[in-house]
């Protein structure tokens, strides 16, 4: 009994440090890449106020000053550009827009988590289960059905399936809405497309580790016990076949909320997508940065949510983490 | 060595998909890259009256908004695409591989540095990152262009070009962090066998440990992972192409097609070939990439397993 605590305080120990560890790299990402973001964009010729007309240096030089783009860099990197993207009330984002950073940040950023949260948890939905039926009714023609969803989903870019989707299911069926947001039946189309790749990798993660783990003895010895074909799946096999599963969770995220540019562009979802392609082709240094740091944020976070998980399910990992 | 070689290749030809993969990917490779000598005037070729005009006996795949002749763009797209996705795949695995055999060999502080740097890269939003940067380059190019006439000529068509080696570079940039973890976790396992130890033991200088004796035991992985690489090197920029960030016109490729036929896709006039025919040529072509890598990691991970 005593022996047991001290070996549970030892792993939880473990696991503080693997944690704090994590947490220390983070501040750190998220420096690189405001420095490595800010760097790419003052870098880069146009400031984005020059417009259609040509402009008089006097009125140009009063623009810069007002955007404070006439500062030496320092004061830029550590007061202009932080105020700009967090807390800024009064300057709008350029020069042909109204709202500030903030506001824009504001009113697109939950669009966009919304249509990835909907993917994200659609794509380990349908993965798993695709995955699932496809290892355990292998010759069955589900097996085929579900393999031929695969190709699709790894073949074709997700602004292709999307189209065909919208023409088919929007105008063709007139079963959803063609585009725009807010409604629940407007999200399905959107975020079956977006789901559609990582759904088919899930799947195929989760019948390779599923047929590895049938092969092992443990499965043999949980079927000898008599257990039901249900028991041995849901409490042994797909316990141990998620690993692989889980680990593909981070960088899937990271792929479908940054991928999500494509499918809102086909479906003009009101959300992150449209900005950033805008903003990058405009040089609009002011809402480059705020996308850039938005996204890098939300997924060095993420990212973190996933190790600490991994290191809960997997305490090789935490091991591992200690001995390096 | 030769001889693990040809087991490798033996495992391989018991895969039959992987086999039949092989030989569509070789197929089109070569429909693509043999008739680039006529496919490259050709897909450039406009006659205004055949704009839009479905498949016909002299637009065997139709023709575009401009009346070029979507067979020849299909085939000349085609050889883009598949060589910006094996430049993408030089590339990663190239410094992926350099990365990582420096990071697992040095070990100790060096590895913890290079690794949580790649922890790092990791995290970033590639996306936005690889728009940036292609944007970014290509307004340094275009500032830096100076006049003449024929310079600017000249340098017209560089910047074709020099979108395309940016793209690479940018996307190649990206994929290189994967290829870079596989390569050190194996070489930390590696560099404490038997034979590296009597390598070095011999007074063998690094640089000779690493590519006589580490490099090529990693063969098959780096052959697994320069094979993946290119079908989503080859999806990356499709999707580029689709935001307004990939190859410039007149150059196409498969994505670039495809995107530009969604672009003109609406119901009342449904022009289907123009969708249909970059399509399929990428989704035949991705899918035997697919099959070719997974053919190649079980042909060479029985050996994995057994060592």
């Amino acid at each position: 009994m005593h022996c047991s605590r001290a070996v549970t305080q030892g792993i939880i120990r473990g696991m503080l440090r693997f944690v704090l560890r994590r947490l220390l790299t983070f501040p750190l990402v998220l420096l690189l890449m405001y420095g490595g973001a800010v760097l790419l964009v003052t870098a880069t010729p146009g400031e984005g106020l020059e417009g259609e007309k040509e402009l008089s240096p006097e009125v140009l030089a009063a623009k810069r000053k007002l955007y404070n783009y006439d500062q030496p860099w320092v004061v830029r990197y550590f007061w202009t550009w932080p105020k700009r993207l967090v807390w800024d009330q009064d300057l709008p984002a350029h020069q042909y827009e109204d709202w500030t950073v903030v506001e824009i940040m504001r009113a697109a950023l939950p669009v966009s988590l919304q249509l990835g949260v909907l993917a994200l948890a659609l794509a380990i939905m349908l993965g798993l289960a695709v995955g699932v039926l496809s290892a355990v009714r292998r010759g069955h023609w589900l097996e085929h059905l579900s393999v031929g969803f695969c190709l699709i989903g790894i073949s074709l870019p997700t602004f292709v399936t999307g189209s065909v989707l919208l023409m088919v299911v929007a105008i063709w069926l007139r079963a959803v809405p063609v585009g725009g947001w807010g409604r629940p039946a407007q999200a399905i189309l959107p975020a079956l497309t977006l789901a559609l790749p990582y759904a088919a990798y899930i799947a195929r993660l989760t019948r390779a580790a599923l047929l590895d783990v049938y092969a092992e003895d443990y499965i043999r010895t949980a079927r000898a016990k008599g257990l039901s074909e249900a028991r041995v799946l849901f409490d042994h096999a797909l316990r141990n076949a998620l690993l692989p599963v889980l680990s593909y969770l981070g960088p899937a995220a990271a792929a479908i909320f940054t991928g999500s540019f494509v499918v809102e562009k086909v479906f003009t979802v009101p959300g992150m997508g449209t900005h950033v392609v805008e903003s990058i082709n405009n040089r609009d240094q002011s809402l480059i940065l705020a996308t850039v740091m938005v996204y890098g944020v939300f997924l060095a976070s993420f990212n973190l949510i996933v190790d600490v998980l991994y290191g809960v399910v997997d305490p090789r990992i935490r091991v591992g983490a200690r001995a390096t | 060595m030769n001889a693990r070689r040809s087991d490798a290749w033996r495992r391989y030809r018991r895969n039959r998909a992987a086999l039949v993969a092989l030989g569509v990917l070789g197929l089109m490779a070569a429909a693509c890259f043999v008739t680039l000598g006529w496919s490259a005037p050709r897909m450039r070729q406009q006659d205004l009256p055949a704009a839009r005009q479905p498949p016909s006996r002299a637009y065997p795949f139709g023709a575009d908004e401009l009346g070029r002749s979507l067979l020849w763009r299909t085939l000349y797209g085609g050889s883009i695409s598949l060589s910006l996705g094996l430049l993408v795949a030089v590339i990663a695995v190239g410094f992926g591989t350099a990365y990582g055999l420096m990071a697992g060999y040095r070990g100790g502080r060096c590895d913890a540095v290079m690794m949580r740097i790649v922890d790092v890269l990791y995290a970033l939003p590639y996306m936005l990152l690889v728009m940036l940067f292609t944007v970014s380059v290509g307004a340094w190019l275009e500032q830096w262009r100076p006049g003449g006439s024929q310079a600017e000529q000249r340098l017209l068509i560089g910047t074709e070009w020099s979108r395309f080696i940016v793209l690479a570079l940018a996307i190649g940039g990206v994929s290189w962090l994967t290829v870079a973890r596989v390569v050190r976790g194996q070489v930390l396992s590696l560099r404490e066998q038997p034979f590296i130890e009597a390598a070095r033991a011999l007074g063998i200088p690094t640089g000779r440990i690493l590519v006589r004796h580490i490099l090529p035991n990693l063969v098959g992985q780096i052959a697994v992972f320069g094979t993946l690489t290119v079908p989503q090197a080859i999806l990356q920029e499709s999707f580029l192409s689709f935001l307004g960030v990939g190859v410039q016109p007149p150059q196409a490729t498969w994505g670039s097609l495809a995107a530009d036929g969604i672009r003109l896709l609406n119901p009342i006039q449904f022009d289907w070939w123009l969708v249909v025919f970059p399509c399929v040529a990428l989704a035949v072509t991705l899918l035997s990439l697919n099959f070719v890598g997974d053919g190649l990691r079980d042909a060479f991970e029985t050996r994995s397993a057994a060592s």
